[in-house]
C-alpha cells in the first residue's frame, strides 16, 4: 500500500471524521478539530504523512478561494458598497499600525528594517479561512463583529495584492536583481505599465464575463438536466478566475469573490451555493490538517520559550491593535472582544511570504522556520481563545452589561410580570403591541446590536441567551408571572420551554411556534398557550378570498373564527392519536400522515357558515310546511 | 330635500329574503346612504367616530334590521351603545342630533295580529320599540312610527313586491321632504302613508 493515493486518502479522512466530531462535542468548533486531526497524523506525532504537508496546503488553500467565492455569492454589490467605508477604515488602519507596530520591534531586536518590515506585513495578515469558518459557526456573520471581521478580511486580501510586488522591490531591488531571476513566466516579465493594464483588464473580464456570459451558459446547463454538468460548470467558474488572477498576479480569492459578488443576484445563487459548498468544505478541512501537519514540533521543542514568546507576542500585538481600532469604532466591549481575539492568529499567506522571504536569505532558514511554526502556532491557538472568551469571558462581560439594566430598572422601580424572550419581526410587533397598551415587557434577546436602540426606545432589554437559566433569572424570571417565547427557531423554543418548566415552575408560558410538528411537541411537554403564527394569517386571507368572492362579511368572519377554533380543538385530538403511533414513522411519513388526518375529519365536520344562526328560509320552509300539513 | 340615512343590520343577509328584496329597491340617490353595519364591523368594532359623522351629515335616520326576540340584532344594540355618546348625543351639551327624525324599519316573522293582548306575542309591536322611542327622546330626535314588512314567514313574492313598493314610495317621500309630520301622531304604522303611489 505504502504512500498511494487512497492510503492517503484514508489517513486524511479518517483523521477528520474522527477529529472533527470530538471536537465539535466539546464545543472547540471544527477548525480546532482540522488542525488537531493534522497534528496527530503530522511527521511529528504519528507519521503517517511527511513533509508534504505543505504542498498540500498550497492545494488545499484553493479552500479559501472558493470559500470567498461563496461568500461572494451571498453578498450583493449593494451591500459592498454599503460597507466600503469599513473596509477601507478599519481594514487600512489595521494592516498598517500591525504591521508598523511588529517592525518597529523587529528593529529593535536589531533585525534589518527591510526583514522587520516583511515580517510586519506578514503578521498583519489573519487567516480568512479560521476567522470566517469559525464566524459562520456562530452565527455571527451578520453582527457587527461578524461584518468588522469580514471587512478587515477583505482588505488584506486586497492588500497582498501589491506586497509581493512590493517587497522585493523595496527590500530587495538595492541589493541584487533577483526579482527577474525567478520570473518563470507570467506578467512579471511585461513592463510595469503592461502589468497594470493586464490586471484592470483581468478584473474587467470577470465583471464582463460574470455579467454577460456566466448567466447564460449556466441556463444553457441547467436545460440539460444533468446535475453533475452543473457542478463541473461551478467548479469551472471558480478555477478559471482563480487562474486568470494568478496570470495577472492578483490574489485568486479577491477574483472568486469579485465573481461572486457579480453573481449574487443572478438565479443559480442557490445552486451554485450548494454545488461548490462541499468542495469548500472538503478542501478547507485539507487546509487546516495540513496547517497542523506542518507545525514542526522538533523546532518547538529545541525553541520551545522563544517560539512561545514569539507567538504570545504576536497574538497579544494584534489583538491589542485590533481592540482599539474596534474601540475607536465604537464596538460595544462584547463585540469587540470577538473582533479583536477572532483575528490575532497570523494567516495563511505568511506561509507564502516566509517561504519567499527564505529563498532570499533574509532570514536564516532557522528564523523562518520559527516564523512559520510561530504562525501555525497561533492559527492553533487563536480558536482555543475563541472558546475561553465564550465560555468564560463574554458571559462575565454580558453580565455586566445586564447589571446595568437592572439597576436601571430598579430605581426606575419598575417591575415587569410579562418577560419576551426573542425580539425579531414577531416579537417586536408583540411587543409594541403591548407597549402601546401601558405593558411594557422585559426583552430578552441574544443580538446585541439590538440591545442599545431598545433601550434607547424604553424598552428593558437584557442581552443574553435565553436556554441559560442565570440569564433567565437575571431578567427577572422569579418574580415574572408570565413568559412569552417568540424565537424563530422552534428547537430553541422547546429548549427554553423545557428549561423554564424545570426551573421556574410557576411561570406562565406562552409560546409562539412554527407549525403543526413544533406545536405537537410543545403540546407533549405540557404547553397550554400556543401561538402558531400561520394559523390566524392564513384565515385572515381566506376571509378576505370570501369577501371578495362576494360572501358576506360577517359570515366569512365567523367562518374563520369557526375554523380557528375547530383546528384548535383537532389539533389536540390528532396529538393525542399521534402518540399512539408506532415510533418508527419518520418525521415527514408522521406529517403525511396527520394531514391526511386532518383533512379527513375537516371533511367530516366543516365548520362553515352552514350553521342554522338565524336561518330564517328554514324557519319560513318549516312554517309553510305546517300550514300545508293543517290544511289537509 | 332631506339626506336619508339607512343603517342597516342584518347577521344573516344571504339568508334573508324579506330584506334582500326592500334592499334590491331602495332607490339609487345621491341623498339615500345605505350603510351596512355587519358587512363593515364583523368583529363588532365600530369605528364611533365615522358613524357620528354619518348621523351629522344626514337628517333622517332609519334603523332597518329585522325584529329578532323582540328588539334589533346585537350589532344594532352595539351601534347604539358606542355611537349616541353621553354629552354627544345626549345628557349635556349633547345636541348633536337634535331635530332629526328617527324611526325603525323591520321584518317581523310573526304577522301583525299576534302582536296585542289577545295574540300570542301578547304585546303591541309599539310596546316593544320603547327602547328605541325612549333613546329617539333622550337624543332630542323625533321618533316617527315604524315602517313594517310583517308575517314575512308566510309572504308570497306578490305580497313582497308590495312591501318593496311602499318602501320605496316612503324612501322616496323621505328624502323628498314630502311627508306631513303633523301626521305622525295619527298614524301607527308608517306603511299608512305609503298605500298609493307619489
Amino acid at each position: 500500500m505504502g504512500n498511494g493515493f487512497l492510503f492517503q486518502a484514508v489517513i486524511y479522512l479518517s483523521a477528520a471524521v474522527i477529529c472533527v466530531p470530538i471536537a465539535k462535542r466539546f464545543a472547540m468548533g471544527s477548525v480546532l478539530g482540522y488542525l488537531i486531526a493534522g497534528m496527530l497524523i503530522g511527521p511529528f506525532v504519528l507519521g503517517f504523512i511527511g513533509h508534504e504537508g505543505k504542498d498540500i496546503m498550497h492545494f488545499a488553500e484553493f479552500g479559501v478561494v472558493m470559500m470567498l467565492f461563496l461568500i461572494g455569492l451571498e453578498l450583493e454589490p449593494a451591500h459592498l458598497w454599503k460597507i466600503r467605508k469599513q473596509i477601507i477604515g478599519v481594514g487600512l488602519s489595521q494592516v498598517l499600525i500591525t504591521t508598523a507596530v511588529v517592525m518597529a520591534i523587529g528593529i529593535a531586536a536589531s533585525l534589518l528594517w527591510q526583514s522587520a518590515l516583511a515580517i510586519g506585513f506578514a503578521f498583519a495578515m489573519s487567516s480568512t479561512a479560521i476567522v470566517l469558518q469559525s464566524l459562520k459557526e456562530k452565527g455571527l456573520m451578520k453582527e457587527p463583529s461578524g461584518e468588522f471581521s469580514f471587512a478587515v478580511l477583505l482588505f488584506q486580501d486586497i492588500a497582498v495584492i501589491p506586497i509581493p510586488a512590493i517587497l522585493p522591490l523595496l527590500v530587495f531591488l538595492p541589493i541584487t536583481n533577483s526579482i527577474d531571476t525567478h520570473g518563470a513566466g507570467g506578467i512579471e516579465e511585461l513592463p510595469k505599465w503592461l502589468q497594470t493594464g493586464a490586471v484592470l483588464a483581468a478584473v474587467g473580464v470577470i465583471v464582463l464575463v460574470g455579467r454577460y456570459a456566466i448567466v447564460p451558459m449556466l441556463r444553457l446547463i441547467a436545460k440539460t438536466h444533468m446535475r453533475e454538468l452543473f457542478t463541473a460548470s461551478a467548479l469551472l467558474i471558480v478555477v478559471a478566475i482563480a487562474l486568470l488572477m494568478q496570470q495577472v498576479g492578483l490574489s485568486p480569492a479577491l477574483g472568486t469573490f469579485l465573481a461572486g459578488v457579480i453573481l449574487a443576484n443572478s438565479e443559480f445563487k442557490h445552486e451554485l451555493e450548494s454545488d461548490l459548498e462541499p468542495f469548500k468544505g472538503l478542501l478547507l478541512g485539507l487546509f487546516f490538517i495540513s496547517v497542523g501537519a506542518s507545525i514542526d514540533f522538533n523546532l518547538m521543542y529545541a525553541h520551545a520559550g522563544t517560539v512561545a514568546v514569539l507567538t504570545c507576542a504576536v497574538i497579544f500585538i494584534k489583538a491589542i491593535v485590533l481592540f482599539l481600532i474596534g474601540k475607536k469604532a465604537k464596538l460595544s466591549l462584547d463585540q469587540n472582544l470577538i473582533f479583536a481575539i477572532g483575528l490575532s492568529q497570523v494567516g495563511e499567506f505568511a506561509f507564502v511570504l516566509f517561504s519567499f522571504i527564505g529563498s532570499h536569505n533574509i532570514l536564516t532558514q532557522e528564523q523562518t522556520d520559527m516564523m512559520m511554526a510561530v504562525t501555525a502556532l497561533s492559527m492553533t491557538i487563536s480558536p482555543l481563545l475563541l472558546i475561553v472568551l465564550d465560555k468564560w469571558v463574554l458571559p462575565k462581560v454580558r453580565a455586566a452589561k445586564n447589571e446595568q439594566t437592572t439597576k436601571r430598572a430598579d430605581r426606575i422601580e419598575e417591575r415587569n410580570n410579562v418577560l419576551l424572550v426573542g425580539f425579531g419581526h414577531f416579537g417586536t410587533t408583540l411587543a409594541r403591541f403591548l407597549r402601546a397598551n401601558g405593558v411594557v415587557a422585559t426583552v430578552l434577546d441574544n443580538s446585541s446590536d439590538q440591545v442599545d436602540l431598545l433601550r434607547k426606545m424604553g424598552f428593558n432589554v437584557f442581552y443574553g441567551d435565553a436556554t441559560r437559566v442565570d440569564i433567565l433569572e437575571a431578567a427577572g424570571a422569579a418574580e415574572a408571572s408570565i413568559l412569552i417565547i417568540a424565537i424563530d427557531s422552534p428547537e430553541t423554543n422547546l429548549e427554553i420551554v423545557k428549561i423554564v418548566k424545570q426551573h421556574f415552575p410557576n411561570l406562565e408560558i406562552m409560546v409562539r411556534s412554527k407549525n403543526r410538528m413544533d406545536t405537537y411537541e410543545l403540546l407533549d411537554e405540557g404547553v397550554e398557550n400556543i401561538y402558531r403564527e400561520h394559523l390566524d394569517t392564513s384565515i385572515r386571507l381566506g376571509v378576505d378570498v370570501m369577501k371578495k368572492l362576494g360572501y358576506r362579511t360577517y359570515s366569512a368572519f365567523r367562518a374563520g373564527q369557526n375554523f380557528i377554533k375547530y383546528d384548535e380543538a383537532a389539533l389536540r385530538t390528532l396529538s393525542k392519536n399521534r402518540k399512539d403511533m408506532k415510533v418508527y414513522i419518520s418525521d415527514v411519513r408522521e406529517q403525511i400522515a396527520l394531514q391526511e388526518e386532518l383533512l379527513q375529519s375537516d371533511r367530516q365536520i366543516v365548520p362553515s357558515a352552514n350553521d342554522h344562526a338565524w336561518d330564517s328560509k328554514e324557519m319560513r320552509d318549516k312554517i309553510l310546511e305546517m300550514d300545508n300539513q293543517k290544511k289537509k | 330635500m332631506k339626506k336619508v340615512l339607512i343603517l342597516f343590520a342584518h347577521p344573516r343577509m344571504e339568508k334573508s329574503r324579506a330584506n334582500n328584496t326592500l334592499l334590491k329597491h331602495i332607490p339609487s340617490a345621491a341623498n339615500i346612504t345605505f350603510h351596512d353595519l355587519y358587512e363593515l364591523y364583523p368583529d363588532f368594532n365600530i369605528d364611533v367616530e365615522t358613524e357620528k359623522q354619518l348621523l351629522l351629515e344626514h337628517d333622517i335616520i332609519i334603523w332597518q334590521h329585522p325584529f329578532y326576540w323582540y328588539s334589533c340584532p346585537p350589532l344594532m344594540k352595539q351601534w347604539m351603545d358606542m355611537v349616541l355618546e353621553f354629552g354627544w348625543a345626549y345628557g349635556p351639551g349633547g345636541t348633536a342630533l337634535k331635530d332629526k327624525i328617527v324611526f325603525n324599519v323591520m321584518t317581523t316573522g310573526g304577522a301583525n295580529a299576534t302582536y296585542n293582548a289577545e295574540g300570542h306575542n301578547r304585546f303591541t309591536i309599539q310596546e316593544y320599540l320603547r327602547p328605541f322611542e325612549q333613546t329617539a327622546y333622550l337624543c332630542k330626535m323625533k321618533y316617527f312610527p315604524p315602517f313594517l314588512v310583517q308575517g314575512s314567514h308566510r309572504l308570497t313574492d306578490e305580497e313582497l313586491q308590495r312591501f318593496s313598493k311602499q318602501y320605496v314610495i316612503l324612501l322616496t317621500k323621505m328624502s323628498e321632504g314630502t311627508f306631513e309630520e303633523s301626521r305622525m301622531n295619527e298614524i301607527r304604522f308608517l306603511n299608512e302613508i305609503c298605500m298609493k303611489p307619489v
